[in-house]
């Protein structure tokens, strides 16, 4: 094994590092993010007035599905697959991801997904058009040429996502040093281990429903045509079953990351460790029997509307438990306020209100009026934005000290955070109110009753923008300007193996296992046998 | 549980990243080709790229193990990596499976203007009622689907078009009281010959694994040999199964939902089975050259576990799409 990377770009091309491979994976998602929130900024320009002001209507459905598409695939899953590529092997005491090379694979056809995904907007007909939720017909009988690149694109993105849950399965399953059981990894492994099973379940059902759409554009079959014995709606169930799950494979990472930055801060252990842990679990295990509380409004029988009702309703109580776990691990903590808490804080107070507006959603009767309207929208961006953004900047800031042995600017971290956390409500709250009030999603153009609101959720929208540009400056200036920090523990309250090696984090570490010895389950646990000096800078003390 | 702490990190590759690009221009290359006046140049570079990787990519793991750098952790990381990887092809057939309960069951009744599940409703709904009186008038509920909800309101001019045969267990044609007298009509009915031929290549893939596990050369080569034939035969008899399909039955992609779900739930398996035979192929051809050791075979293990996948995949189809088609 080299002893330090490789010099040049072909550190990055060829390596099967996977604190490199994660690193790439960060960098490309926060390019995503980027352009994702470029289109998010067009759209909101477009809806800053009523009236067709700045792009044609055939554009904004343009640009409203790649957002979408751009920002869940793109942005929050690779950001999230960087935090595991870095974070797993060092949190179980790992010499790498279990199949390195398959890892880099992973990362490297995303960049040929998303190029293949944006050129559409430069072919003829123009880029996907029909949502990112791409219902039937309007992506198969309606849909642009393009659509052709999109299924592929989808096609190649999926075998990436697989191929990266595999080798995270594979490194927790099969590489925890000696004496850390299943019981004593921390919360962030946990997570990602229930995400990448529910990752290899259902990205085959994604590639199943673009395949069909496949056959049915170009070789006449009839999936989703009734008019062969088919039905549109089937390709509802089955975007569905994968794309419940998705938000799940979405939200529970940042559970993982909430899970280890809150203890910290608080300076206590988190209140209910193997709660947590089987609540994690629950909401994997429901979370593919409830898809159909998307579709609540297709013509279901009334059997049908009421179980899908009441099976979403019982995933508020594992999540519940999450919620109280958080509160109960701050309960009479010893608490300071640095940047990843804040985020983590926000987070805890965003996502239970997003999570409240869902326990709305799933009441069948209401979601009658509440569908298709801006309230789906705001709920999803609470969940999506203020749960799993929030959360990845969270850990970004926690865990850049390790990376890269240098501390942020705090004061510039508190700034963002604020305006983040303002700018956010700003923008999405009132889309509440627009969607009580009756305003469509995904339409270029308004009635005038919803003015008002609209400019207001278009002002925060920029604002929040503006936020990330501090964030992107924030992190660039740490790396090359940031105070140096060597303390291996870089926060007085942090635990856990990543907070026992030197900072920075060298290449390689535990080419030899630590050894963890028995006793407390939960991540209180003592190392032993620490690994030699190349992964420690200094010999942690037990206890 | 990793103990030892030699995990073998491999060094840099140049591999995986031409993988991504032979992927990438695969990805290209196909959807410009299906696009009308679209052709397949570069879906096919891209394919060329991806052989000469896959070869140089297993060779290197080939090479790896014989020099002795996988310790039996990393062969564990394989057999996962193996395992899961089936298991999403499991859930991949589970969506085209899905599909089809769901139309068989659900939708064709509601087009049919009747009610799905007896249990949770008896009386179609006033939608279900609706869907068929407005919009599907005349057709009934019917699987598999001859007489396409288009037939039924547009006659001759419908576009999709029910086939004149369909593929299920000749019997459902006769009485159950003449079925004895008729079992001959199952002699020349493919699906049976099919069945019986992947389950006996089953058998002889374990009696092949057996063989090398007890140091038998012999009888591993044989056995394997004989399951890539069987395998190729199936392959041969699928083809003409597709012909005659084509050609005597009216049966085709575009009949409804009969044929799309017909040929995609079997068509996917048989490339399955293509995939699974090539596969068994390597090992063969792995096993002439002398490879393998009896306590040290995984690339022809995970070969087999594949190839009793795609059995077990073969007999759910062979109850749902040929027996109670
Ligand atoms: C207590 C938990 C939750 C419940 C009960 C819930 C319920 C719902 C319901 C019923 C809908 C459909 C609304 C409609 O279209 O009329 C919905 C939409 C949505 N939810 Fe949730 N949800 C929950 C948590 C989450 C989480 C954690 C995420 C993601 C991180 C999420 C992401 C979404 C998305 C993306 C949509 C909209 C999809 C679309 O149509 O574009 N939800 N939710
Ligand atoms: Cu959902």
């Amino acid at each position: 094994m080299a002893h330090g990377p490789a010099k040049g770009i072909s550190r990055w091309l060829f390596t099967t590092n996977h604190k490199d491979i994660g690193t790439l994976y960060l960098w490309f998602s926060f390019l995503m993010f980027l352009l994702g929130g470029f289109f998010a900024m067009v759209v909101r320009a477009e809806l800053f007035q009523p009236g067709m002001q700045l792009i044609k209507p055939e554009f904004f459905n343009q640009m409203t599905t790649m957002h979408g598409l751009v920002m869940v695939f793109g942005a929050i899953m690779p950001a999230f697959v960087g935090l595991a590529n870095w974070m797993i092997p060092m949190m179980i005491g790992a010499p790498d991801m279990a199949l390195p090379r398959m890892n880099n694979l992973s990362f490297w056809i995303l960049p040929f997904a998303f190029a293949i995904l944006v050129a559409t907007l430069f072919m003829e007909g123009g880029g996907p058009n029909f949502g990112w939720t791409f219902y039937a017909p309007l992506s198969t009988t309606y849909a642009p040429d393009t659509v052709n690149y999109f299924i592929f694109a989808v096609h190649i993105m999926g075998a990436s996502s697989i191929m990266g849950s595999i080798n995270i399965i594979a490194t927790i399953m099969n590489m925890r040093a000696p004496g850390m059981t299943y019981m004593k990894m921390p919360l962030f492994v946990w997570t990602w281990l229930i995400t990448a099973f529910l990752l290899v379940a259902v990205m085959p059902v994604l590639a199943g429903a673009v395949t069909m759409m496949l056959m049915d554009i170009n070789f006449g079959t009839s999936f989703f045509n009734a008019a062969g014995g088919g039905d549109p709606v089937l390709f509802q169930h089955v975007f569905w079953f994968f794309g419940h799950p998705e938000v799940y494979i979405i939200i529970l990472p940042a559970f993982g990351v909430v899970s280890q930055i809150i203890p910290t801060f608080s300076r206590k252990p988190l209140f209910g460790y193997s709660s947590m842990v089987y609540a994690t679990a629950a909401i994997a295990f429901l979370s593919f029997v409830v898809w159909a509380h998307h579709m609540f409004t297709v013509g279901m029988p009334i059997a049908g509307e009421l179980y899908f009702m009441y099976a979403t309703m019982l995933i508020a109580v594992p999540t519940g438990v999450k919620v109280f776990n958080w509160i109960t691990t701050m309960y009479r903590g010893a608490l300071t306020f640095e940047t990843p808490m804040l985020f983590s804080i926000a987070f805890v107070i965003l996502f239970t209100f997003g999570g409240f507006t869902g326990l709305m959603l799933s009441v069948a009767a209401a979601d009658i009026q509440y569908h298709d309207t801006y309230f789906v929208v705001a709920h999803f961006h609470y969940v999506m934005v203020a749960g799993a953004v929030f959360s990845g900047t969270a850990a970004v800031y926690y865990w850049l000290p390790k990376w890269c042995g240098k501390m942020y600017n705090e004061t510039m971290g508190k700034i963002q955070f604020w305006i983040a956390f303002i700018a956010f409500n700003i923008t999405f709250m009132p889309q509440h109110f627009l969607g009580l009030a009756g305003m469509p999603r995904r339409y270029a153009d308004y009635g005038l009753q919803f003015a008002d609101w609209n400019m207001v959720s278009s002002i925060g929208a920029f604002m929040y923008g503006g936020a990330q540009l501090l964030f992107l400056f924030n992190v660039v200036r740490t790396i090359t300007h940031g105070q140096p920090v060597s303390d291996a523990k870089v926060w007085e309250g942090a635990d856990g193996l990543e907070w026992l090696v030197a900072t920075p984090a060298p290449y390689h570490t535990f080419i030899k296992p630590p050894v963890i010895s028995a006793g407390v389950e939960g991540p209180e646990w003592r190392v032993d046998a620490p690994a030699p000096a190349m992964a420690f800078k200094t010999a942690p003390e037990a206890g | 549980m990793s103990s030892e702490g030699n995990y073998y990190v491999p060094e840099q590759s140049k591999l995986p990243i031409f993988c991504a690009t032979a992927m990438g221009l695969m990805a290209f290359g196909a959807a410009s080709w299906v696009i009308e006046g679209g052709d397949a140049k570069i879906f096919l570079v891209g394919l060329a790229l991806m052989t000469v990787v896959m070869y140089k990519w297993w060779s290197l793991v080939i090479d790896e193990n014989m020099q002795g750098l996988v310790s039996p952790q990393l062969k564990h990381s394989y057999v996962l990596g193996m395992l899961w990887f089936i298991f999403s092809e499991v859930m991949f057939f589970a969506a085209f499976f899905g599909a089809l309960f769901y139309v068989r069951v659900l939708v064709n009744a509601w087009i049919g203007g009747e009610a799905a599940v007896a249990l949770f409703d008896s009386t179609p709904t006033a939608a279900a009622a609706a869907n068929n009186e407005i919009l599907w008038p005349g057709y009934e509920r019917q699987w598999p689907v001859m007489q396409t909800p288009d037939q039924a309101v547009n006659g001759d001019s419908a576009m999709f078009k029910g086939p004149d045969r369909n593929m299920s267990l000749p019997l459902w044609e006769y009485p159950v009281s003449q079925w004895l007298s008729k079992l001959y009509t199952l002699l020349p009915w493919l699906p049976l010959w099919n069945t019986v031929i992947l389950l006996t290549s089953s058998f002889t893939v374990h009696v092949a694994h057996t063989g090398l596990k007890e140091g038998k050369r012999d009888v591993f080569l044989r056995y394997l040999g004989i399951t890539v034939m069987l395998g190729f035969l199936f392959l041969c008899l699928q083809v003409a199964e597709y012909y005659e399909a084509y050609a005597h039955y009216g049966l085709t992609l575009q009949s409804g939902i009969y044929g799309t779900t017909f040929f995609m739930l079997t068509g996917f398996h048989g490339a399955h089975v293509t995939l699974g035979t090539a596969m068994l192929l390597i090992q063969f051809i792995r096993g002439l050259k002398g490879q393998f050791s009896s306590d040290d075979h995984f690339g022809f293990e995970a070969a087999s576990w594949y190839w009793h996948f795609v059995d077990v995949v073969w007999l759910g189809l062979f109850l749902v799409v040929y027996i109670f088609g």
